[in-house]
């Protein structure tokens, strides 16, 4: 809720608890009726419905947020205000969603219909109050509170709200009437586009596409509100073009391209959720009765589908990272050696969220290119915000010289793998920083153990291991040593959290975990093209088991060095029964063919995409299995050496930083799914197949 | 006037700890990349960071400016939030012509002197390059007559009115480098005084050739090093050196060139003017107690300054009227002075300066000078060329003059130096400095 430049500002900090409006008496000592709310009435008996969930953060809706709604609404009934205002009490938003928690473990269709209809009995109620309601949204409205919201006759929102149904990510899609109130609302393909994508659009957008009423800054609240009772506050109305897609014969011929589009995305054997929700609206977007009551039971049979309850997983596991980064840390300043590809872009990255960030190098040229790239990205993902992008290119700041070094909490380094010139760099550096000051490498391959002799104080290493590109991938491998300070290791899994990534913590070993796990993938590709199968069929098999993109094609997004240097590595430090790398590819690396950033690597590569022939032959039943299976094979082995403990740090790490099928859950969780036995058994006949590197890990035995 | 050096010093002494600027950008016919606080907080940015003290210590923040940009108004403001002083502290901006870039170092000086303040960030910051296209007044009314239609009808009436003679935008550069009460602009007032001291067109044009060549020099040895700071632009442009400069420039070079402001028969021309140019500059001030408090090393003391004024059409004089006082109350010589920078606003102007030094009815009458005060050796003066070869953004000009004599003092070994510059209107301004 803050208009300031800067909240540290003695005058503002004053004021600003007056710059709210959440109704009378929310501070009032009398203790409320209700957890998780809290209800008055102000001097024009106007009530005040303030949600405030009981111990969380954030307010999330779950069956006692309901229960206590409906108690609510009772109370309204029998006592009639002048108009009902809902709002959330805290500061980040409005309401986030639904409680996942409780979607954990429904196994029983019928019980979770029974549990939505009654879910769908208040929404309903509150639709049907005859008062005026309208909900006051600061922050994010997502999911079940933005069905909480378009159950009310107004929407006012306020400047920086953001508004989305992000339930496909779930597996699922809205089910607490949000795909028949938002298809009725506004534009029916607009409102179909924002439940297929999952995206969040801001506070303009949703008045442009009617979501809501009216954007108004905090300090006007109070009048919008007035502005809705006295019915000023122009509703949307139903344009021609939506009346005529009400029609089943339209429906029916854009649900045929939304499926078709809902499947390129990704097929929907994996993701049966858009096409679900693309079939609810085709059969019953006429009748907004039919639809809210078949929006209950296409709820229901998605919930209960593997997909979901994977995904469910996987929101947990991002959860899950998000607890071990902590609380944040008291870190203003970051210096990072090395404006190369990663060094920039991570440097630009944490300018971005909020940091003052020196970005070093020898030269000023790779520090220009990267000034480049990073007003580049600001332009995409700051949607238009000039303010934004220009204080963030202004906190990012070419440094020559290194004066930042002395000023940073984190100085972080990016430069080649090479480590003698990592220990020059540490040794001119490690003298001009901060008593305190966390040194972290980016570093994939140079052992920690190597990387940390010849400084003063080692226990201040640790690893930060980004991926490319850091804007995207969500994953920072925090990586730990035995002389690591306990403390330094905690803050650094607390910066990744503070710059909105997932740290996953793990041990100094070759390749850690990402690099480690993807390499025999990497290189069971190689070996598929070596036998003369295609590259497309290839990454075809890999595709269809449910991996964003193929081998081939990620061997040239990384890049043929590279992944030959990673390969080389792995082989020498793990002594790993793998064929070297095919002279053919050693060539192309020689010859600069080194994948996407060079134009062409294995792959042609046009405008950033790969030229693949379309009339290659289907994958056969073994391929997928020979290159996912070393996959899992490597993953058990991390898990038996302890290189992280935890499997479930194992999974999220392979879906957020290599995009792992996610609707499997993560590679452990599909092999236990699979069966230990199953896939143990398999590894035995593939090494009888193709050779030795299929020989199953001992971990297996473990993992059942 | 006749007050020594001591009575003047009547406050605190005030040092200059450190200063960055950055490199001078030819304008080269459309928008560049950098608006004045843009240019600000490229160089203020590294220069802040290398100082033992929070962007927040500063008690004031003074920038010298001519053509704010419209979004910038009050540019101080805007550099000082941007470069993190923080909300709480006051920050303004100054404007007297050329003479903006050290008016808000002599403000600075004045406030320290007094007590009043401990620590001052003071620059000046200029883009020629975006100064605006000002729409002429008949265009003007036409968009606010269109403005005020608020029917489709009356929209249509207001739209009659367009006269294509609207679309000639007046340059407002050009408006801005002409003084308004003799309507001369400043190349012609530097013909006159051409005229009056006889300076040749030949004597002009071996100047600035000079000046491109000190340059050159200086760029080489890496004797700006510690002064610039390069730039970095948005679309991953490098800015590194003033880039006006021209190595192969020659006397056979310019001759070519045609009198740019009074033709035919003009002897002042682009080549021995000094450019249009974009740039910034930043020194920090600071009082004895706040070199105490934050460990700070000061380069140099301001020992005094002066501002004079006299008749526009003649204002590239204000330089000998507004440094003369300076060595009067120093009880100085011309040649005591270690480092000079006379700001080369035009080559013609400049050496007219050192005739009017050298001319014995001039001294006696306008200066109170009992004789010539004498000849300016060359060899200490605009050691490392001048805005000749590097540029003239208005506003900056006069802070970089006073970094440089600090910069040049150290790097010589020498102890007392004077930036001086003539200011379009008829003005003058000139600063005494001792390096420490």
């Amino acid at each position: 809720m803050a208009d300031a430049f800067d909240t540290h500002d003695r005058t503002w900090q004053a004021l600003s608890s007056r710059n709210e409006e959440l109704g009378p008496g929310l501070k009032a000592t009398a203790p409320s009726p209700y957890r998780n709310w809290r209800v008055t009435r102000d001097a024009d008996n106007l009530a005040w419905a303030v949600l405030d969930k009981a111990g969380s953060s954030a307010n999330t809706i779950s069956p006692d947020v309901l229960e206590e709604l409906d108690a609510i609404l009772t109370t309204l009934e029998q006592n009639r205000p002048a108009g009902l205002v809902i709002r959330s009490a805290k500061a980040s938003g409005f309401i986030a969603g639904a409680d996942i928690g409780q979607f954990v473990g429904m196994t029983d269709e019928a019980e979770v219909a029974a549990g939505m209809t009654r879910a769908h009995v208040v929404a309903d109620r509150l639709e049907a109050l005859t008062i005026p309601t309208i909900a006051v949204v600061h922050g994010y409205c997502l999911g079940g509170g933005l069905e909480v919201a378009l159950a009310c006759h107004h929407r006012i929102g306020v400047e920086g709200s953001t508004y989305g149904f992000p339930e496909v990510q779930l597996g699922l899609h809205p089910g607490l009437g949000g795909t028949a109130r938002l298809t009725r609302l506004i534009d029916p393909l607009e409102a179909m586009q924002l439940m297929l994508t999952g995206k969040t659009v801001v506070a303009k957008k949703a008045k442009a596409l009617g979501i809501i009423d009216v954007v108004v800054p905090e300090r006007h609240v109070e009048a919008a509100i007035q502005a809705a009772l006295a019915g000023k506050l122009s509703s949307p109305k139903p344009t021609l073009k939506a009346r005529v897609l009400d029609s089943a014969p339209a429906r029916r011929i854009l649900a045929q391209r939304m499926k078709a589009e809902a499947d390129k995305q990704a097929p929907h054997a994996n993701y049966p959720a858009p096409y679900a929700l693309v079939e609810l609206w085709e059969k019953h977007g006429g009748d907004f009765e039919a639809m809210k009551r078949e929006e209950i039971q296409s709820f229901a049979r998605l919930m209960v589908t593997e997909t979901s309850r994977n995904l469910v997983r996987v929101f947990f596991l991002r959860q899950k990272l998000q607890g071990l980064a902590g609380r944040p840390p008291k870190i203003k300043h970051v210096h990072v050696i090395g404006a190369g590809a990663m060094g920039g872009d991570i440097a630009a990255w944490v300018a971005w969220r909020g940091l003052t960030v020196t970005l070093g190098d020898v030269k000023p040229e790779p520090l220009a290119g990267a000034i480049k790239r990073a007003a580049a990205l600001y332009e995409k993902i700051g949607h238009g915000d000039k303010l934004r992008i220009r204080d963030a290119l202004d906190r990012l700041i070419p440094d020559l010289k290194g004066a930042g070094i002395a000023h940073a909490d984190i100085v972080i380094e990016a430069v080649p793998e090479n480590l003698k010139l990592k220990h020059a760099i540490y040794a001119a550096t490690e003298p001009k920083m901060k008593a305190g000051a966390i040194l972290a490498s980016n570093t994939s391959s140079i052992p920690f153990e190597e990387l940390r002799t010849g400084l003063s104080k080692p226990g201040r290493l640790v690893g930060l291991h980004f991926f490319n590109p850091v804007s995207r991938m969500m994953l920072v491998e925090v990586i730990r040593h035995d002389q690591l300070d306990p403390e330094v290791e905690k803050t650094a899994r607390a910066f990744a959290g503070m710059i909105d990534r997932l740290p996953a913590p793990a041990r100094s070993a070759p390749g850690f975990i990402v690099n480690r796990a993807l390499t025999p993938y990497l290189q069971e590709a190689m070996t598929m093209l070596d036998e003369g199968i295609a590259k497309e069929t290839i990454d075809k098999a890999a595709e269809n088991f449910g991996m964003p993109m193929g081998p081939v094609e990620l061997a040239d997004t990384v890049g043929l060095d590279i992944c030959v240097d990673v390969a080389e590595m792995l082989k020498r430090e793990l002594h790993w029964p793998m064929p070297d790398a095919p002279d053919w590819l050693t060539k192309k690396v020689e010859a600069k063919k080194l994948g996407r950033k060079t134009g062409e690597g294995l792959y042609v590569w046009k405008g950033g995409h790969p030229v693949k022939d379309l009339k290659a032959s289907k994958p056969d039943a073994d391929m997928a299995d020979r290159l996912i299976l070393p996959m899992l094979n490597t993953c058990v082995a991390l898990l038996r050496e302890g290189v992280t403990e935890d499997a479930d740090v194992i999974d999220a790490s392979m879906i957020f930083g290599s995009g792992f099928a996610p609707f499997r859950g993560g590679p452990l969780s599909y092999a236990k799914a699979r069966g230990v036995g199953e896939i143990k058994a398999r590894l035995v006949e593939l090494a009888g197949k193709y050779g030795e590197r299929f020989k199953p890990d001992e971990g297996w035995d473990a993992l059942g | 006037m006749s007050e020594n050096i001591e009575s003047r010093r009547q406050g605190r002494p005030v040092y200059i700890v450190d200063g960055a600027r950055t490199p001078f950008i030819k304008a080269r016919g459309k928008p560049g990349p950098f608006t004045p606080v843009d240019l600000a907080v490229q160089c203020g940015r590294p220069l802040l960071l290398r100082q033992p003290f929070a962007a927040t210590e500063f008690d004031q923040v003074i920038l010298g400016c001519v053509n704010a940009g419209a979004d910038e108004q009050n540019p101080g403001r805007v550099a000082a939030l941007r470069l993190g002083c923080g909300t709480e502290t006051v920050a303004f901006t100054v404007a007297i012509n050329c003479g903006s870039g050290m008016q808000s170092i002599d403000t600075a000086y004045k406030y320290i002197a007094a007590g009043d303040s401990d620590l001052i960030l003071a620059g000046g910051a200029e883009s020629l390059s975006n100064a605006p296209l000002i729409l002429n007044h008949q265009a003007v009314d036409f968009f606010a007559g269109l403005n005020a239609a608020k029917s489709p009808l009356d929209r249509a009436r207001a739209f009659a009115n367009f006269r294509t003679d609207m679309l000639a935008p007046v340059i407002g550069l050009e408006r801005g480098l002409t003084d308004p009460i003799t309507n001369l602009g400043m190349g012609q007032t530097a013909e006159v005084l051409a005229h009056i001291f006889k300076i040749s067109r030949q004597q002009a044009d071996e100047y600035s050739t000079e000046s491109h060549h000190r340059l050159a020099k200086a760029q080489q040895e890496g004797w700006l090093n510690d002064e610039v700071e390069p730039m970095f632009a948005r679309d991953g442009e490098l800015y590194d050196h003033d880039d006006g400069m021209r190595a192969d420039s020659s006397v056979d070079k310019l001759a070519k060139l045609k009198p740019v402001f009074e033709r035919p028969f003009g002897k002042v021309t682009a080549g021995n003017s000094s450019q249009i140019t974009d740039g910034a500059s930043w020194v920090i001030l600071a009082s004895e107690e706040a070199v105490k408090k934050h460990g700070l090393k000061p380069r140099a003391v301001i020992l005094d300054s002066e501002w004079a004024a006299l008749d526009p059409s003649i204002m590239g004089l204000g330089p000998v009227l507004s440094s003369t006082p300076l060595l009067q109350r120093a009880g100085m010589a011309l040649s005591d002075v270690d480092v000079w920078e006379i700001n080369e606003a035009f080559a013609a102007q400049l050496l007219a300066c050192l005739a009017a030094w050298n001319d014995e009815a001039f001294c006696k009458d306008v200066l109170g000078l009992p004789g010539a005060a004498g000849l300016i050796d060359r060899d200490k003066l605009n050691v490392d060329g001048g805005a000749i070869a590097l540029g003239h953004p208005v506003g900056a000009t006069g802070n970089r003059i006073v970094l440089h004599v600090v910069n040049t003092l150290h790097r010589l070994g020498k102890k007392r130096g004077i930036a001086t510059e003539c200011i379009g209107g008829g003005q003058g301004g000139a600063m005494l400095i001792e390096a420490l």
